[in-house]
């Protein structure tokens, strides 16, 4: 466990100084852990678990939004916990119910974790529909197409720092619209 | 569409060369920008009191600034200290006590000195209408600014965050009206410039309820 969390503190500060794929093996190593605490705490106050994904990208995205507020001389587990925790008492609120989030839900996690196969689309899907055109071409290229940053800017005739604004607000209101719900 | 986790994680990492300032930053700007919006209602509606020069000499009207600004300054630090979303109060308090501390040293000073005026006319003095008008108004533009700055950052509980940002604005607001008003006493101080300043902490706290999420 402890082994674990150096090890997201040494990912995240790789991240911090610019390493993207420190960046993205960072978050594939916290879903699963995120996705039983979100599980756990869903089945506990009686609520549907197949919520537990949106849950999961709604801490992914204030993850990424807020990471400017970690403190690099600080272990990133407890900060990652404490924005995870906010978030899912959110979740569970709007679900209806008024709900105590036990912290050790996420210390004690166990392994890999498979997403749930849902048969509706995401929440963060539905709220991409919503975006302006310009954010959304962009975020779609990028996450659904898997296209880069540079091959995106080529199709849209755009260039590499307009993509990267774009993609930055399209994930900014995103959250905004996740928030707003 | 669909946008599955590992999607959206590919796509984050893409943005990770996005840089966002830090928060102090950010409200540094936001106040530095709101900041002549104060001062101009100051210098338009209230202005610097005739008798400065000479009121510069009285140590109760010295305190005063002492007072506002210690309230200013450690509301600025709780507040870039609570935009983390694991911290908490604890161990930070005591910086919110540092002006409160020296009004109760300032109203002990003055009880051990002959006075002119009995202690509730000190008290009640002569501008507390203007005191409560005043410090809430020119704190507005301010706590607007300190709540869009605390905005970038991830506060745990939103309406402690902007009570906070309250503090700062009513702490920064006051220090200019301190310049206008012709009450020193440590005790009109602590009657009225204190209601202003629970007034606007409490805007504050409503406010951030509902802004200062993330």
């Amino acid at each position: 466990m402890r082994e674990r969390e150096d090890e997201w503190t040494g990912l995240m500060r790789l991240a911090i100084s610019g390493d993207s794929a420190a960046y993205q093996r960072l978050l594939k190593a916290i879903t699963p852990v995120l996705r039983a605490a979100a599980r756990r705490g869903l089945a506990r106050a009686g609520q549907p678990i197949d919520q537990a994904e949106d849950i999961v990208q709604d801490i992914l995205l204030a993850v990424h939004l807020k990471r400017h507020t970690w403190d690099t001389s600080a272990p990133f587990a407890p900060w990652l916990f404490a924005i995870a925790r906010n978030k899912l008492i959110d979740a569970l609120r709007r679900g209806g119910r008024r709900i105590f989030v036990n912290i050790d839900d996420f210390a004690e996690t166990l392994a890999d974790q498979p997403a749930a196969q849902t048969a509706s689309a995401s929440e963060v899907a539905a709220q991409l529909s919503t975006l302006p055109e310009r954010q959304r071409e962009v975020l779609q290229s990028i996450a659904v197409e898997s296209a880069s940053i540079k091959d995106t800017a080529t199709k849209f005739k755009m260039s590499e720092g307009a993509v990267r604004v774009a993609l930055h607000r399209g994930l900014a209101s995103l959250t905004a619209k996740l928030r707003e719900q | 569409m669909r946008m599955d986790t590992d999607q959206l994680i590919r796509t984050l990492a893409a943005d990770n060369s996005h840089r966002v300032r830090p928060v102090g930053f950010v409200l540094a700007l936001a106040l530095l920008a709101a900041a002549p919006v104060s001062i101009l209602m100051f210098v338009s509606e209230l202005g610097v009191r005739p008798d400065v020069m000479t009121a510069m000499h009285n140590p109760f009207f010295d305190l005063k600034f002492g007072v506002t600004l210690a309230l200013a300054c450690a509301a600025i630090t709780v507040a870039l200290h609570l935009s983390r979303p694991e911290a908490n109060l604890r161990g930070w308090v005591w910086l919110l006590m540092i002006p409160a501390g020296l009004l109760v040293a300032g109203i002990s000073g003055e009880m051990m000195m002959p006075q002119r005026l009995p202690m509730m006319t000190r008290l009640v003095g002569s501008n507390s209408r203007i005191c409560m008008t005043a410090v809430p108004l020119m704190s507005l533009p301010l706590l607007a600014a300190s709540l869009i700055g605390l905005r970038h950052g991830a506060p745990a509980r939103p309406a402690v965050s902007g009570a906070i940002a309250g503090l700062m604005s009513a702490g920064l607001a006051a220090t200019l009206y301190a310049s206008h008003c012709t009450d020193d006493s440590p005790l009109f101080v602590a009657t009225w410039y204190t209601l202003a300043t629970a007034l606007v902490t409490a805007i504050g706290a409503l406010v951030g309820s509902k802004v200062l999420r993330y």
